[in-house]
């Protein structure tokens, strides 16, 4: 027995196909999720793969947040159901307030594509055990609106309660506050970052590496233990 | 106003019409009256003046560009050739693949942003519309000088407006050029290409058949943007009107293309359309008169039916506009159902328009009136015809004397050095990392080399690992030296380029950016590159599937080099066998394969050292560039060299820091015997490329390489953290880096 994995598309929805891919790759079913519908067709986890859902227009994340199927997902990820978000996905789950703070344009206002270093800073959450707190992994970032902001109190929160689970190493790419990359939820199961762990998941393509991949064996092993 | 319909023209043969503002000649209005045997209506003008535009008819260039059909080699994976959206080939497997490199000059000069934005939604449209999913985009460009303020307004503005769509597409963009040269100070080429992949059964065409078929236009609202785009835009040269052409460029909606792209796939996959094209340059009058003109019958459309953004808009500004983001597909009554139910879980606005006749006419109707009623054939394909005078300018001669050869060479090793550190920091050969890093080269998930990598390199079967790559090359300093050799090396390197990656060479698609045809000079210039490339492609055996034609770029007397651009498009059986260019392993041995002669005309050296033009470029070999390809491509296949880079303008000291500085590691380098230091790291001589060899695959390399006849030499090896070139100097590679990746950002940031 697998997983199912669902991998959403709203319209303007860019990674849906290559996250599906990834969720294969580590061994569970891919199940695409459409934003129209509520159903959520009896999957384990969901993905909110990266993109400019709705043209980005008003402010990413801001409009696919009031999807029907967003409604089913906010419920089921405040009831425990393992929610990943990427780069556009995790702009929704801030204009969705599973996660706190918000995304800012670029400091340098350009898009910026690399190779970006990262720490894992949290093996405690469900989309990252499979990893070792301190581990240092290289993945694609891609973004323009990859700023993470939010008030000190709300960053010293996410400090004390060991919720950064991503830290950007060498360059800060966007001017993110204490270099946050990626952030968790008190439960751990919903995680949000900017990079890209989908295109760092078959050895020769994209980065060369496979350094994403435990993104998604990680919530395997997860939801087969169970 | 009154409508002027078809009766109304009858009845009024006098009336004036504005066909000089529309850009005809008197002799093409005079002939627009002969095809209908009456005045054209005002729809009816507006249609001719923009399908008779240089941009859309080829007027000028057309009578030369038949070559690339009368020369081209039997070539079996050729599916589609010239005349549809774009050129596909079979790559095996089933697979097949199309591609096009277009240009989008004139608008990306006036408005930056979007000029080059809607270039990139129009290459992605074309290649949608022949049935295929677009996976990735490339971007030739060319800037007037670096430092010139002018450049800071253009190039930041046309890689951010290529950034904003093709990023918003999700179309991982994998390579092209950045070129600064003060010819194009005014004049910016912005060219861009786009490949997609299909089956070989989802091959769709422009064309319009089976009377009763419904005409269906989808995607955004017609609005005022772009009105004659092709006429007033594309075929002029600027003068001191720029700003008062501005509302002639589109503005486009990237989400909407994405939209556009997905409901189109899945509206091919349920085999819904028997016709297809997109709306690009000349709007609808050129969708409903090509795809008329390409089928069996006529065409009736009521255009008041058009979605509109702008109720105010008259008929011929609705035929005119170049509104982005829209196609016209040819369907059967019985699937326009699905199809609008396609559309609308798209969130596509679909609506009917018209339907196929079984006449031979088409014609418009504007709530109820006839206002067009013409044989789409003279609209779409039997437009005016020139054969434009040329004759080779009086300088020609002269520039060709200026022999490069002669300039003053350095002296010591001294000198040498400093030259090194001079020219891989020019603007030209400094690292373009600042401009490619604001596109996303990932997306999709099938990247296997992206720039600055020789061709970007996509997988297109994650089960067998098939891919393919593209290059693109074109050095405008070689053509205007000798236009027939200098688009023959474009070919060559694009070509070398692809090789060099491990895959092999199939096909071509070019853009040709000339000033204008009006000056026999330049019209000289095009023949001969025409020529040359036509001559080039039947020997290498890769035929040209398609491209585009753009004059008139220049301002006042003053033309841009002559800059034929050439994409070349390779097949490679197994990407995890493909050959990057990264000097990684210390210890493996450098061997420089070809012959270095003593040719530096046209080269980045005498540019950056000495601000020379002149003399001729290299001498161009084919028959050595094919066995140079066979080699590169052996040696990937077998695993004989982990690392090769082409050798092209800067020579090959620019190649071995470019693969130095990508695998972090240095070199010590031996100048061979018979060549002395300058000539061994500066010459331009083609056919040429360095490569790694692993200890282990020395003998085993050689020995291919001699039983083939291509010259090899052992140049060095890759060790330590310096370029060093013994006798003569040694670069840290710190110092290199900073020397090639600082400039452009500096320039531009």
């Amino acid at each position: 027995m697998t997983a199912r994995i669902g991998v959403v598309t709203f319209p303007g929805t860019l990674d849906d196909r290559d996250t599906q891919r990834a969720v294969r790759l580590a061994g569970a079913e891919a199940v695409p999720l459409w934003h129209r519908d509520k159903d959520l067709k009896q999957v384990d986890a969901v993905v909110l793969p990266g993109g400019f859902s709705y043209g980005d227009y008003l402010r990413a994340g801001a409009i696919s947040r009031f999807s029907p199927l967003m409604g089913t997902i906010i419920d089921q990820a405040k009831a425990g159901m393992p929610v990943l978000g990427i780069c556009n996905g995790f702009q929704v789950l801030t204009e969705s307030h599973l996660l706190p703070g918000a995304m800012l344009r670029n400091n340098h206002l350009h898009f910026i594509c690399r190779d970006q270093k990262l720490r894992v800073e949290s093996d405690r959450t469900a989309w990252t055990a499979d990893y070792v707190a301190g581990q240092e992994i290289s993945i694609p970032l891609k973004n323009i609106d990859g700023r993470y902001v939010a008030d000190e109190r709300t960053l010293d929160m996410l400090e004390a309660e060991g919720r950064v689970a991503f830290r950007y190493l060498d360059v800060n790419p966007n001017g993110s506050l204490r270099d946050i990359a990626g952030i968790t939820n008190e439960a751990g199961n919903v995680v949000g970052l900017m990079p890209h762990p989908e295109h760092a998941v078959e050895p020769g393509i994209g980065t060369g590496r496979t350094d994403g991949l435990g993104f998604f064996t990680s919530i395997l092993k997860k939801l087969v233990n169970v | 106003m009154t409508l002027d319909t078809v009766k109304h023209a009858t009845e009024t043969p006098d009336v004036e019409q504005p066909w000089a503002e529309l850009g005809l000649k008197r002799d093409e209005y005079e002939r627009i009256r002969e095809i209908l045997g009456r005045r054209p209506t005002g729809a009816e003008l507006a249609m001719y003046s923009v399908m008779w535009s240089e941009h859309c008819s080829y007027k000028s260039s057309k009578v030369h560009l038949k070559q690339f059909g009368e020369k081209a080699p039997e070539n079996d994976a050729l599916l589609v050739g010239i005349g549809e959206n774009a050129g596909v080939v079979d790559v095996g497997q089933g697979y097949a693949v199309t591609f096009k490199v277009e240009s989008h000059n004139h608008p990306s000069y006036i408005e930056p942003y979007q000029g080059a934005a809607t270039g990139v939604g129009g290459i992605v449209r074309d290649i949608l519309a022949m049935g295929a999913r677009p996976v990735a985009v490339m971007d030739p460009l060319r800037f007037g000088a670096a430092d010139h303020p002018d450049t800071k307004r253009v190039l930041p503005g046309v890689v951010a407006g290529i950034g904003g769509y093709g990023n918003c597409l999700g179309l991982p963009n994998i390579g092209g050029e950045v070129v600064f040269d003060d010819c194009y100070q005014g004049n910016p080429l912005v060219n861009a290409l786009c490949v997609g992949v299909m089956k070989h059964e989802d091959i769709h065409l422009a064309k319009a058949s089976g009377a009763g078929n419904k005409v269906i236009l989808y995607g955004a609202r017609t609005g005022g943007d772009g009105i004659g785009g092709v006429s007033v835009l594309a075929s002029e040269t600027f003068e001191s009107t720029g700003p008062a052409k501005r509302p002639a460029v589109q503005v486009g909606d990237p989400f909407q293309e994405k939209l556009l792209i997905e409901c189109t796939l899945e509206i091919f996959k349920e085999n819904l359309v028997a016709g297809i094209q997109d709306l690009g340059g000349a709007g609808l009058s050129c969708a409903t008169s090509e795809l008329a003109s390409a089928g069996s019958g006529g065409m009736r459309v009521e255009l008041d039916t058009v979605p509109l953004r702008d109720a105010t808009l008259s008929p011929e500004e609705i035929l005119m506009s170049e509104s982005q983001e829209r196609m016209c597909a040819i369907v059967e009554p019985d699937k326009v159902d699905r199809f609008l139910e396609i559309c609308e879980k798209w969130d596509v606005i679909a609506t009917v328009i018209g339907e196929v006749t079984d006449g031979d006419r088409l014609e418009i109707y504007w709530h109820g009136e006839q206002i067009v009623d013409v044989p789409p054939r003279t609209v779409a394909h039997e437009g005016p015809v020139y054969h434009r005078p040329y004759a080779r300018p009086e300088w020609q001669d002269a520039l060709q004397a200026d022999d490069a050869n002669k300039l003053p060479r350095p002296a010591s090793g001294a000198e040498l050095k400093e030259q090194v550190l001079k020219i891989v920091a020019s603007p030209n050969q400094a690292s373009k990392a600042w401009i490619t890093d604001q596109y996303d080269r990932f997306v999709q998930g099938n990247t296997v080399l992206a720039q600055p990598e020789d061709s970007g390199m996509i997988r297109i079967d994650a089960d067998t690992n098939l891919g393919v790559a593209v290059a693109t090359d074109g050095n405008g300093r070689y053509a205007k030296l000798d236009p027939y050799a200098g688009a023959q090396l474009a070919l060559a390197e694009a070509y070398r380029n692809v090789a060099t990656t491990g895959a092999k060479p199939l096909a071509v698609s070019d853009c040709l950016n000339f000033g204008s045809p009006e000056d026999p000079a330049v019209m000289w210039q095009f023949a001969e590159a025409t020529r040359g490339l036509a001559d080039a492609c039947q020997t290498l055996g890769t035929p040209v599937t398609g491209g585009n034609v753009s004059l008139y770029n220049q301002t006042g007397e003053t033309a841009i080099h002559p800059t034929p651009v050439v994409a070349v498009l390779g097949v490679i059986d197994d990407v995890t066998r493909r050959t990057p260019v990264a000097f990684k392993e210390e210890g493996q041995l450098l061997y420089l394969l070809g012959d270095t002669k003593e040719e530096f005309g046209g080269s980045a050296w005498s540019q950056v050292v000495h601000g020379h033009l002149g003399g001729l470029p290299p001498a161009v070999d084919l028959e050595r560039e094919r066995l140079l390809a066979e080699i590169l491509i052996s040696a990937s296949r077998d695993g004989m060299i982990d690392a090769a880079h082409d050798l092209s303008d800067g020579g090959l000291i620019q190649a071995v820091v470019e693969s130095c500085l990508r695998g972090g590691t240095g070199a010590r380098l031996v100048v061979p015997d018979g060549l002395d230091a300058f000539t061994f790291l500066f010459s331009e001589s083609a056919g040429r490329a360095v490569v790694a060899v692993p200890r282990s695959e020395e003998v085993r390399f050689n020995d291919m390489c001699g039983a083939r006849g291509l010259p090899v030499t052992r140049i060095g090896v890759i060790d330590g953290d310096a370029i060093d070139v013994q006798g003569e100097f040694a670069l840290s590679l710190a110092e290199l880096r900073t020397a090639h990746e600082e400039t452009i950002p500096a320039l531009l940031a």
